[in-house]
């Protein structure tokens, strides 16, 4: 019953998680378009909303082509890795509080694991693989320079994303992403107490997540396609959806560990009945997951990509000695008041 | 009785089960037409010059050196941040000696100028005639 339980809690989050970010697709899409003064994709079904659809059957009904050049089993690989590290990091990430339905008693997250946020930070390290082993794999100039810049940006920022978590291990005592989330009842969420931790946090998950300002490696008029310039058909759609899982993960993480997870402030005080307070919460975490990724998509059009040393310098000379220096404020905090 | 991590186990089967029934959908439906011309590396419509798997430049694995020794010290550091309340002033000023030993590293590599990257000279035409 309990693996029952697990498998329908895997199978619903998984195409939640898959729906939204195709959908995302669609918000990138739509937004870009309303900021740079166009339409968008407005055509297939109501306002475009079946356009994500339309995508997927169009990238399955592609050719896929290998270069004859190309490390063959490397080259199928790279975006296994990649979509595979993509999903398998919302394992973890707590969506809700408890809910009672028919009779059980379901905690609303699939895998509460006593290391959770090393399990996180040892993911989205594997991350660099796929995209590393997609550029050199492709035995073509554009994605091997994707892959170097990837590669190196990918470690640099690591390094901060990292020491700037420390600071909420350190005042919640606990790995665990629901202890973490618990700690942030009312309104005591994390951006609140941790601000220089939570904009090091973020700065460092727009580069590992290579979105503009930090897209180096896929900079597009510079170097085509980046990484995956030599994949195409359903490979190219696995990068796509990597990419895009990648924003609604970090956006979740950043959400979990900085705004509060699932709590919704004053839900207690509306008089609802437990069950519906525990599908508010899901709500809360969905709608601030959907800001997150919209601020995401705003700052690729507010802010102009990196030259490489600024973005190197950004990383090495700027965050890590701040993120190392919240530490020390985190702690002499904790240990005087 | 399932572990936790034995639920992520579950979750990366039903994923794969999902990429791959992806895989072979669009293997059954696509084309397959191959000819020499299709399947030769991008290059801008040239013919591509030369191999791409060449050495790259040195400074990557400086990089990746320093990646390595501050990545163990954020490793050092997760395990003392949990308990940290516990142990109290004693053991905050312990860890804050092991930083400062690590950033007498961080300031001499950063003095060699290992941080530095190449930046841009570009040469710029002189309009004025001499």
């Amino acid at each position: 019953m309990e693996l029952l339980i697990t498998v329908i809690k895997i199978v619903a989050v998984m195409g939640v998680m898959l729906g939204c970010v195709a959908y995302v697709v669609l918000l990138e899409r739509r937004l870009s378009a309303a900021i740079q003064n166009r339409i968008g994709p407005n055509r297939v079904g109501w306002q475009g909303l079946l356009q994500p659809i339309a995508d997927v059957v169009k990238l399955i009904m592609k050719e896929d082509i290998v270069p004859t050049k190309a490390n063959r089993f490397l080259h199928d690989l790279a975006p296994l890795i990649s979509i595979g590290v993509a999903m398998t990091t919302f394992a973890i990430i707590p969506f809700g509080n408890r809910i009672s339905l028919f009779g059980y008693d379901i905690k609303l997250q699939i895998a509460d694991v006593n290391i959770g946020i090393l399990y996180i930070l040892a993911l989205t390290s594997l991350g660099v693989y796929g995209l590393t082993l997609s550029g050199w794999s492709s035995n073509s100039k554009y994605p091997l320079l994707g892959c170097i810049r990837s590669s190196a940006q990918m470690i640099s920022y690591e390094l901060s994303m990292g020491v700037s978590i420390i600071g909420i291990i350190m005042m919640t005592e606990s790995l665990k992403l629901d202890k973490i989330v618990e700690m942030q009842a009312g309104w005591h969420w994390n951006i609140i107490l941790q601000p220089i931790g939570f904009i090091t946090f973020l700065v460092a998950s727009f580069a590992e997540t290579n979105r503009l300002p930090f897209d180096l490696p896929e900079a597009e008029p510079e170097l085509v396609a980046g990484f995956h310039t030599e994949y195409s058909g359903m490979k190219f759609g696995l990068f796509y959806l990597a990419e895009y899982s990648n924003m609604f993960v970090a956006s979740a993480l950043i959400t979990t560990l900085y705004l509060g997870g699932w709590q919704v402030p004053f839900v207690h005080s509306l008089g609802l009945s437990d069950f519906w307070i525990s599908i508010v919460q899901v709500f809360g975490f969905f709608v601030k997951i959907v800001l997150m990724v919209a601020f995401f998509i705003i700052i690729r059009w507010t802010i102009p990509r990196f030259r490489y040393d600024q973005l190197m310098n950004l990383g090495w000379k700027f965050m890590l000695p701040i993120a190392i220096l919240n530490v020390l404020i985190t702690g002499l905090v904790i240990l005087l008041i | 009785m399932l572990t936790e991590f034995g639920r992520i186990f579950i979750f990366l089967l039903i994923g794969v089960v999902f990429v791959a029934g992806g895989l072979a959908v669009a293997w059954l439906i696509r084309p397959h037409r191959w000819y020499p011309e299709k399947l030769s590396t991008y290059e801008c419509g040239e013919s591509p010059v030369g191999n791409a798997i060449v050495k790259f430049n040195i400074r990557f694995y400086v990089v990746a050196l320093i990646f390595l020794i501050f990545d163990v010290e954020v490793v050092f550091l997760f395990p003392w941040a949990v308990v940290f309340q516990k142990l109290g002033m004693y053991a905050f000023v312990e860890m804050m000696i092991f930083i400062a030993i690590l950033l007498v590293g961080y300031a001499y590599v950063w003095v060699k100028g290992d941080l530095e990257w190449d930046k841009p000279v570009p040469q710029i035409p002189k309009l004025v005639k001499e």
